[in-house]
């Protein structure tokens, strides 16, 4: 049995921790490509969202180069994640793969629901060492948070972006390829150490909150690489979503750290008062929390057609205005014209710095 | 006597008689808005984002209308779900968040929350609370509520003539409908009720098909024990109600013989057609299928020429029957 899983983020690299954890053969899928992208569009529905596509186009590959099991999640809804595997599955079966089709039942399901359903796949492996190779992929998570969260503190304040961006690609590679916690320790060190050796740059940046749909925030692939591409034009960015905070909230109901969803939640009253599936109540919450906080600017996110974020996009002007902070809500799709996109988010900043220098009343 | 507003859109085409009724019994005086026109259209799709769905930015319009008459009340409820495990779309559980921070200067929202997907009790609660706007008798809401709900079955079940949903409440409203009833071919026709049995909406496909003489079978006209069962053999429970019932209608409608093909009628941007559609058009493997997306575009002569090509298609299948080999993909 060999197993493979879809791309998001670097979530690949956890994954990755825990089947190896569970002694299962895998085939990461290759790092998505323009061909990735082709593959999955020419195969997926026409009007289904960008990540199903993604998704497609990562199986096929990982396929090719000899995996025969798909892992994936499942759902209940109302988005249309919940139903992604089915039709997933169909496509792939449709193509004439001879391939077996494992859906873990998440995001409703509780953890220990989803340790069994872990150990039902691995067969042989006892729960103390599933525990263990949980225990461990954790461990990953928070190793390569903590690089993200330097990298995105460091790129838009360093003068070398080249070497910033560099020194962080490695890191991953460094950690994907750790094979216990004292290597993760040490990669961790001393790649912090080489990034904070990096000359810095004190002026005030401008401050832009990212909001929006999780698997376009998490993906650079499906986002024109937006976080770098605001790094690069001296932009402090924050996004809403990690992935360790929404595993804690959503599958290890909220015990392992600290939680600020509530919080979060509370934030969108009175704009969005009902759960809307997806994060589109987040994002709302999240938009005032930033709004907030000072920051100058909020950017949304999200796949073409994706509901919550549209529910989320009619209601983001009104807490615009209430709020006084600029949004831009971007939808990203099939199209591969980055250059479209770049202008908008250079326009956008350069709209935000004129405002601040507004605020002073300099004339230009 | 006080006014409520319904609008003329969405689950109108579901639920009206049940919320008239219910309105009308404890004294208030309901008002909708016109019937989609134009107009309405046109502000809606001023007022809602680009990237809404077609019959979300009609809704808009029939708010805006409404939000010109002297009215106490306007009635957008938030459809979370209405049965156990089911949803019907986000965009429906955030609909009057929606509204309110696009419209100003609305009368007062009633934006009862109906969510089934876990129990029935806290509506019940909801509903008595809502009929508290109008009266403090509670045996009279509880009376109205059975009333409301007998004349929605009432209403539902002249779909079972082969109706649409819209005519039905015509009639239920005490117009007369005649259509012509000549047909050589049956056509299934399927989407959302809101898309579908919007005249303006769905360029009114229903009629056009019945002037091709064509008899239309409609996912209402079905019964839904067998819909319900021909659903169940999807792997997957589908977790949108109305999803599920066009995938049980097209599975059970390929099961009836007299049904010659089957339209789909979809919405752009709508996230469950996206994925309902495609399931859909792998499954109905024997009777030729069509897909048909709508948006507001007003190029009426496309819709009927894709139309006439698949009746011309299926009449050839049926009455030739050398020339059965056709694709059955249209």
């Amino acid at each position: 049995m060999k197993i493979t899983f879809p791309h998001m983020g670097n979530t690949h690299i956890v994954i990755k921790a825990i089947l190896n954890g569970l002694k299962l053969d895998v085939i990461p899928p290759p790092p998505i490509t323009n061909r990735t992208l082709e593959l999955g569009i020419k195969h997926s529905p026409e009007f289904a969202c960008m990540p199903l596509k993604i998704n497609v186009g990562n199986f096929i590959e990982a396929i090719e180069m000899g995996a025969n099991t798909v892992v994936m999640a499942g759902g209940w809804g109302p988005c249309r994640f919940g139903y992604y595997a089915q039709v997933e599955r169909d496509i792939l079966h449709d193509l004439g793969y001879d391939i077996e089709m494992y859906i873990l039942e998440a995001p409703d399901l509780k953890f220990t629901e989803l340790l069994g359903q872990l150990r039902d796949l691995a067969g042989n492996v006892s729960f103390y060492e599933a525990l263990k190779a949980l225990n461990f992929a954790w461990y990953k998570i928070k190793a390569i948070e903590t690089l993200e969260k330097r990298f995105e503190y460091l790129l838009p304040r360093v003068n070398d972006k080249f070497l910033v961006e560099k020194f962080y690609d490695k890191s991953l590679e460094a950690i994907d390829l750790a094979k216990n916690k004292k290597s993760v320790d040490k990669e961790v060190a001393f790649y912090l150490k080489r990034l904070n050796s990096l000359p810095i740059n004190n002026e005030e940046l401008l401050k832009i909150g990212l909001i929006g749909e999780i698997y376009t925030i998490l993906e650079p692939e499906s986002n024109y690489d937006i976080m770098r591409h605001l790094g690069r034009l001296n932009v402090d960015v924050t996004r809403s979503i990690y992935i360790s905070d929404w595993l804690n909230d959503h599958l290890l109901g909220g015990y392992v750290k600290k939680s600020n969803r509530k919080k979060i939640i509370d934030c969108a009253n009175p704009y969005l008062n009902y759960w809307v599936g997806g994060h589109g109540q987040e994002t709302i919450g999240n938009a005032v929390n930033f709004a907030e906080q000072g920051y100058d600017g909020l950017i949304q996110i999200g796949p073409l057609t994706c509901m919550p974020e549209i529910v989320a996009h009619s209601i983001l002007g009104k807490v615009s205005e209430m709020e006084n902070i600029p949004c831009m809500t971007l939808y990203f799709d099939e199209h591969s014209g980055s250059a479209g996109i770049n202008t908008r988010i250079e326009a956008f900043v350069d709209m935000l710095s004129r405002k601040q220098y507004g605020n002073q009343s300099l004339i230009i | 006597m006080k006014k409520v507003g319904i609008p003329h859109s969405l689950f109108y085409y579901y639920h009206y008689p049940l919320w008239k009724t219910f309105f009308a019994d404890l004294g208030a005086k309901v008002v909708t808005s016109p019937a989609t026109n134009r107009l309405i259209i046109d502000q809606g799709i001023n007022l809602a984002v680009d990237e809404l769905c077609f019959p979300i930015k009609s809704y808009y319009g029939h708010v805006m209308e409404l939000s010109y008459q002297p009215l106490d009340y306007i009635f957008i409820p938030r459809l979370v779900s209405i049965e156990h495990k089911g949803y019907i779309c986000p965009k429906f559980m955030g609909l009057p968040d929606m509204i309110k921070a696009s419209i100003p200067n609305l009368p007062e929202v009633i934006d009862i929350t109906i969510d089934l997907s876990k129990s029935d009790k806290t509506l019940n609660k909801d509903i008595i609370k809502l009929g508290q706007l109008f009266t403090h008798n509670k045996r009279l809401i509880k009376d109205a509520l059975e009333h409301a709900t007998n004349e929605f079955y009432l209403c539902r079940s002249l779909t079972k003539q082969g109706y649409t949903m819209a005519e039905a409440i015509k009639i239920w409203e005490g117009e007369e409908i005649t259509y012509s009833q000549e047909s050589e071919i049956t056509i299934g026709v399927l989407g959302h009720g809101y898309s579908l049995y919007d005249e303006m909406l769905s360029m009114d496909i229903v009629n056009k098909l019945r002037n091709l003489k064509c008899r239309v079978v409609l996912p209402e006209y079905l019964e839904r024990e067998k819909v319900e069962n021909a659903a169940a053999t999807i792997p997957k429970r589908v977790f949108w109600t109305l999803g599920r019932k066009m995938v049980g209608s097209a599975l059970h409608m390929e099961e009836i013989q007299e049904v010659d093909g089957i339209i789909y009628l979809a919405c752009f941007g709508c996230g469950p057609d996206s994925l309902i559609g495609e399931i859909i058009e792998r499954k109905i493997i024997d009777k030729p299928f069509m897909l048909l997306t709508i948006d507001e575009h007003t190029g009426e002569g496309g819709i009927m020429t894709r139309l006439e090509a698949f009746c011309d298609m299926l009449h050839r299948r049926r009455y030739k029957v050398d020339e059965n080999n056709l694709s059955a993909h249209g």
